[in-house]
């Protein structure tokens, strides 16, 4: 069983949601990974996301772009994260899943990436530019090697798509929570509880939200709805301001669901 | 190669290229698009309406000309100029955003968003917004803007609201990655008009159908004046409309020979320029599997050329098929030669060109020469060059007068 069933069946038995911050490889340059990736697990987090840096990110918004300029700048390349990963994975006990954009994998050639991925303890990918229709240039072979792929549903689409999607995967599917890229919002629509409940309806696999959460109370507000919560752009810039307590205060939140059960 | 071509596949696939590399929050809005186009194009009502303004608003058709003094000068075959200049706005871009902006309205997407480079898209698209009361929102890169400014006026006062864009290299690349963050936004009431034959499926072939008139009246035309097909047709190529255009009604016409002329700036030997095709290789970018510019870990790199609307560092799904199944053929010329090729045909013609359509014009200068006198080629020659005025001017200094 993959590291991400595995916790997620953990979590499930102790009726705990999930927490899975977002961390760009190689902002404030690579040597700093290890160290923000323990500490994230060492504050509660489920599952760690990390972004490889893509030079042209459209599914992104201000802070995870000037966060990939910087690890750019830094000289950071996914062949440098892969060997860092593939170092530290023995003190990293949680799930890493890799977020990024195709190109960057296909220079690196689809089966070599997927291959060193699986060796250095990659457990799942989120290809934002991947929709279902494309997907089998990589799904196939990194599902034989035991890397999941992370499938979005947002709110354009339809319910058959969603559960048809849903039913692909074995780790948890990732439900984008507004119209838009990544990044803080001040409020949501206010029929989104019902459409993560849907999707939670229809979805053999935990169903975790994402995009624009960047509160305590937006934290607990989606756990009402669904089965955790992914947090991108506001701990890029907790860690950019060095504000480890606001990291700690919204992994905290997603501990408050299970007092309230 | 066989006769038959009915590319894209249903899967919006040229072979191994295009297809939709795009986040799940457009799959609804492009699957859509793909739907009404399909009913649009067997709409006879709908047709009509597209043909009745590319004839009257347009000007079209736009006139095939037997270039006498440019064949004398190249010594060799007959050069004609499929003159897209003298379209409506001044490029062959209008046929393009014309078919779409009536295509959102028939969707009742009364919203656009659009990206350009030099500013020919965005004022095409400004122009058909405003004739079919669309509101339109144009993003275009901050550097694009400092060497354009007069084509950002033109797309206010018709309207337009236009956005810069500080990101990246500030340049075409950059404006499209913006619009389709703004598209991804909004996606609900807007309809994105992509300028090119790039971006997810359905837009390569969109673009392209609507460009094919100009293929499709040089056919007619050259038929009529010569009694036969063309040797070659000859068009430069950034993302590759106007090309594709010329290619698409020729491709099962064996005996022409396609030729796309691709920027290669300060030359392809060094790191400024845009031959994609010429020295890139396939990867992923706004949304499509195609040639693109970039470094060996896969980030994006920089294009260079003179003439902006060249300045883009992928070319579109179609092209990158044609090249690698060699039914078409990919040169690139330099920045010099474009400007040597542009003062060429204002002595000669009397026809100032843009600077892309002189890319073409600067390969047909070493082709020509290569083929029969009875034999004859066609120049796409997409755009006037007004535009370039200024960019002309600064280059050559004193030299020109």
């Amino acid at each position: 069983m993959n590291r991400i069933e595995k916790v997620f069946q953990n979590l499930k038995q102790n009726n705990e949601k999930a927490f899975v911050p977002y961390i760009m490889a190689g902002d404030g340059g690579l040597d700093t990974l290890a160290e923000k990736i323990t500490f994230l697990e060492k504050s509660g987090a489920t599952a760690i996301e990390i972004g490889i840096p893509f030079s042209d990110p459209v599914a992104d918004g201000p802070v995870i772009q000037q966060a990939g300029i910087r690890a750019l700048q830094a000289g950071t390349t996914l062949r440098g994260v892969m060997a860092k990963i593939a170092e530290i994975r023995p003190i990293v006990h949680i799930p890493i899943v890799f977020m990024t954009y195709m190109n960057p994998i296909m220079a690196y050639g689809i089966g070599n990436f997927i291959a060193d991925a699986s060796k250095a303890g990659v457990d799942g990918l989120i290809l934002p530019d991947l929709p279902a229709e494309e997907e089998e240039i990589i799904a196939p072979i990194a599902e034989r090697s035991g890397i999941e792929i992370i499938r979005l549903v947002t709110l354009t689409s339809p319910i058959e798509r969603i559960q048809e999607i849903a039913a692909r995967g074995k780790g948890f599917l990732y439900a984008v929570t507004v119209n838009g890229i990544t990044g803080a919002r001040k409020g949501f629509n206010e029929e989104l509880g019902k459409h993560l409940e849907m999707v939670k309806e229809v979805s053999p696999i935990p169903v975790l939200a994402g995009f624009g959460i960047s509160e305590p109370s937006h934290v607990e507000e989606m756990n009402r709805h669904c089965d955790g919560v992914i947090v991108g752009s506001k701990i890029v810039d907790l860690f950019e301001s060095g504000d480890l307590d606001g990291i700690e205060a919204l992994i905290a939140a997603s501990k408050a669901e299970k007092i309230k059960l | 190669m066989t006769v038959t071509y009915t590319l894209p596949d249903e899967r919006g696939h040229f072979g191994e290229y295009g297809g939709r590399y795009v986040p799940e929050t457009l799959m609804q809005a492009i699957l859509e698009l793909e739907e009404e186009y399909k009913k649009a194009r067997a709409d006879k009502s709908f047709q009509a309406e597209l043909q009745a303004l590319l004839k009257d608003y347009v000007g079209r058709e736009t006139p095939l000309y037997y270039a006498d003094n440019l064949t004398k000068y190249a010594g060799g075959a007959k050069i004609y100029l499929k003159r897209e200049d003298l379209n409506h706005t001044g490029a062959h871009k209008i046929n393009n955003s014309l078919g779409q902006a009536l295509l959102a309205a028939r969707m009742g997407k009364r919203k656009i968003v659009a990206e350009t480079g030099a500013g020919q898209h965005g004022v095409a698209t400004a122009t058909a917004c405003a004739l079919l009361n669309l509101e339109c929102i144009i993003f275009m890169g901050e550097e694009d803007i400092r060497r354009q400014q007069l084509n950002v006026f033109r797309m206010e006062l018709l309207g337009a609201k236009v956005v810069g864009v500080k990101s990246g290299s500030a340049t075409l690349k950059d404006a499209v990655n913006e619009a389709l963050r703004y598209w991804v936004t909004n996606v609900e009431d807007t309809h994105y008009i992509l300028g090119s034959v790039m971006g997810p499926h359905p837009f390569p072939m969109i673009v392209r159908d609507f460009q094919s008139v100009i293929g499709n009246e040089t056919k007619q035309q050259y038929l009529e004046k010569e009694g036969k097909l063309p040797d070659a047709v000859v068009a430069c190529i950034g993302g590759g409309s106007n090309s594709m255009g010329m290619f698409y009604p020729f491709i099962k016409d064996k005996s022409v020979r396609m030729v796309g002329v691709e920027a290669a700036g300060l030359g392809t030997d060094t790191e400024k320029h845009a031959a994609s095709l010429t020295k890139g290789s396939p990867g992923v970018l706004h949304g499509a599997l195609m040639y693109l510019l970039q470094d060996e870990h896969g980030q994006i790199q920089e294009a260079h050329s003179i003439s902006a609307g060249l300045d883009y560092p992928g070319v579109g799904p179609e092209h990158s098929y044609l090249k690698d199944s060699g039914r078409a053929q990919y040169e690139s010329i330099t920045d010099e030669e474009a400007m040597e090729a542009l003062k060429l045909l204002c002595k000669l013609e009397g026809i100032i060109p843009a600077l892309e359509s002189s890319h073409a014009v600067a390969y047909t200068l070493k082709l020509a020469p290569q083929m029969k006198k009875d034999e004859g080629l066609v120049i796409c020659l997409s755009g006037r060059g007004d535009k370039d005025v200024e960019t002309v001017r600064a280059r050559l200094g004193g030299e020109g007068k």
